[in-house]
């Protein structure tokens, strides 16, 4: 086993320092800039959301973070190491999940374990122990003798995590992992999420779903490449969200998005965005107490029941679109 | 006409047979959507969702039960159905070595729209998709997110009344996928189509106006999403232990507590009444000595709804 006391730059021991910190950090792949000057740090036991739409650069960061490919630029540290110069050694101590995670579908799931055990380089001795505390953590009592290949996905999901920290890594990083997982299964594996930064374990967690996101100590927004927004979710709902969001209930949905959107192509009224929620619609204006009363107007005049109107708070997903989207470039 | 039976079936059944043992896919299903209405299907991987989309197309045989679209048969009038019906399969693909112009006309061609017809259509269709400047890329080379909205430029392009879309923002990033259900919901306003869609994303769900939650072949709800959530008892607490498995065993069983789910370093309560129980909540924590933080009463969303419901259905099953 790899002693880390010895190794010269790591800093993990010490209290307070960060585990995941980078500094400007780029990556180039011939004229196109994946990940831009990017800076971030992850404290010690964090869960911490990195967000971003599809080709932000999520991915680039986290290979860049395994050491998997050589940043172009800027400096990067995981637990005191350097991801580039210190690759194995870091690697003794990081985990990593992706949503393409590779488990051996003709192995039971105890097998599995073992075998990433062994990868590991974990003793036998060390392993019979550890790997009853993986089934265990990912509650696959009654199940560690199933053949992968008749696990269902929520199973498969929580096995491939097991796998992933068989060597009782102190930072995990998970890249989607809940793609295409139910909702009761992303429920049970967010728990997993917790239990392992209960421990002190540090994770960064990439995904699609914002309602994940809400679930994250702090979150990162990266697009095109840059980072554009890093706070807990609560201060960039309040700080990141361009104009406020009105919540109507009317008899009538779809005549009233007619009407809003007549309006706002009109530029009668100035609302950034309209959108049907089943049976009620969600308008974005620039301040809520402001144009709440001319909106409801507007409808009324045209004849149509308003039952309510009313300042709600935004959503991440909200915020995140709102961040992301520059209103000149809609797509 | 307003509030018509667009879809339609009563006890739907869909068995699979094989290596001696039979599956009960889709369990005795009845459901209506009517025109107007973004219908959601909503349930985990392997619910049903697919299986019933595809029979209610006439893709597949059932075997009991009966269902329609349009009025037409769904076994009998397979090609009725069809021309009436627009359809974005799950992984859907388009030919990717077709450019976005190439691949509208080739679904206008096999649909048999004459030429003369298909300019207007394919640019006003191109134009509520957003891909007007996109017409020569080929599909192979847009973005998931356009790929999707070209998918369903494609299913419109013979005037349906009634789509149906089976997880057609699967892999999608949350920009797109707002988009995608921004294009539905003016579909369902500006042309009052009726829309059947089938995800597991509960968020998605509040975006129609009636819900159909499946769980192991079964529909277990059917309501709108206001309704939904109305099926639920209490009313729901959230705060943030600092000894999250303790105050969880704590909290489980506790007289006046109806269920406890997590819900990442939270936890959350469905309690019969709100503040007699936070002050005995209060209590039994601080007399364990467990801190908290941020406790509150918030409205359950779909997803709270449904874990509860599918629970309250596993609870009735293992009862009997």
């Amino acid at each position: 086993m790899v002693n880390d006391t010895l190794m010269p730059g790591n800093t993990a021991g010490l209290a307070g320092a960060d585990p995941v910190v980078a500094e400007n950090l780029t990556k180039r792949f011939g004229e196109f800039t994946a990940v831009d000057r990017v800076s971030f740090q992850i404290h010690p036991g964090e869960v911490f959301g990195w967000l971003g739409p599809n080709g932000a650069g999520k991915t680039t960061t986290i290979r860049m973070l395994l050491g998997l490919i050589r940043p172009s630029a800027g400096k990067l540290s995981v637990l005191g190491f350097d991801p580039v110069k210190e690759t194995k050694i870091m690697q003794a101590h990081v985990g990593y999940m992706s949503q393409l995670f590779t488990l051996y579908n003709d192995l039971t799931a105890r097998e599995n374990i073992h075998f990433y055990g062994r990868v590991y380089g974990l003793s036998r001795k060390a392993l019979a122990r550890r790997q009853e505390e993986i089934i265990q953590m990912a509650g696959l009592e009654g199940r560690e003798n199933t053949l992968t290949a008749n696990l269902s996905g929520g199973w498969k999901q929580r096995l491939a995590l097991g796998c992933a920290i068989v060597h009782n890594p102190r930072v995990v990083f998970l890249d989607e992992p809940t793609a295409g997982v139910d909702a009761i299964s992303r429920r049970e594996f967010w728990g997993l999420i917790y239990a392992m930064a209960n421990k002190g374990t540090t994770i960064l967690v990439t995904t699609h779903y914002m309602d994940e996101a809400e679930l994250c100590q702090r979150v990162g927004f990266i697009n095109q490449g840059r980072l554009v927004a890093i706070g807990t979710p609560d201060e960039l709902k309040q700080t990141h969200m361009r104009g406020q969001v009105l919540e109507i209930d009317t008899p009538e949905p779809d005549r009233a998005v007619r009407l809003l959107k007549e309006a706002q192509m009109k530029k009668n009224l100035p609302i950034d965005e309209v959108a049907l929620y089943g049976a009620q619609i969600h308008v974005v204006v620039p301040s809520a107490d402001e144009f709440l009363a001319p909106i409801r107007q507007l409808l009324e005049s045209e004849g149509l029941l308003v039952n309510t109107i009313e300042w709600i708070m935004p959503t991440l997903e909200d915020v995140f679109i709102s961040t992301v989207l520059d209103p000149s470039e809609k797509r | 006409m307003l509030n018509e039976v667009v879809i339609s079936a009563q006890a739907l059944v869909k068995q699979f047979k094989g290596q001696g043992r039979i599956v009960t896919a889709v369990d005795s299903v009845s459901l209506e959507v009517r025109r107007g209405e973004t219908f959601g299907l909503i349930g985990p991987d392997g619910a049903g969702k697919s299986t019933t989309t595809r029979v209610i197309l006439g893709l597949l045989r059932r075997d009991s039960g009966t269902s329609s679209v349009l009025g037409f048969d769904s076994m009998r009038d397979v090609y009725e159905i069809r021309e009436r019906t627009g359809y974005i399969a799950q992984q859907f693909t388009l030919p990717g070595d077709l450019t976005v112009m190439e691949n509208m006309r080739f679904f206008a061609d096999l649909h048999g729209i004459p030429r003369k017809l298909q300019k207007s259509s394919i640019a006003e269709l191109l134009k509520f998709a957003g891909l007007t400047d996109f017409t020569s890329r080929p599909a192979g080379r847009l973005s998931g997110g356009m790929k999707k909205k070209l998918a369903l430029a494609c299913s419109l392009i013979h005037r349906p009344a009634v789509v149906l879309l089976d997880e057609p923002t699967l892999g999608v990033d949350p920009v797109s996928r707002r988009e995608f259900w921004n294009l539905l919901g003016n579909l369902r306003a500006e042309q009052g189509l009726a829309i059947f869609v089938c995800t597991p994303y509960m968020d998605e769900a509040e975006r129609c106006n009636k819900v159909g939650l499946i769980y192991k072949g079964r529909l277990i709800a059917q309501d709108t999403p206001a309704g939904i959530k109305k099926m639920i008892p209490g009313h729901l607490i959230e705060f943030k232990p600092a000894r999250f498995e303790a105050a969880r065993k704590l909290m489980t069983g506790m007289p006046g507590i109806l269920e406890v789910q997590t819900y990442g370093a939270m936890l959350h309560l469905f309690v019969d009444e709100v503040e007699s129980r936070q002050k005995q909540i209060e209590a039994v924590l601080e007399g364990q000595g467990i801190a908290w933080s941020g406790m509150r009463v918030i409205q359950p969303r779909m997803e709270e709804a449904f874990i509860s419901l599918v629970r309250r259905q596993e609870a009735s099953e293992n009862g009997q």
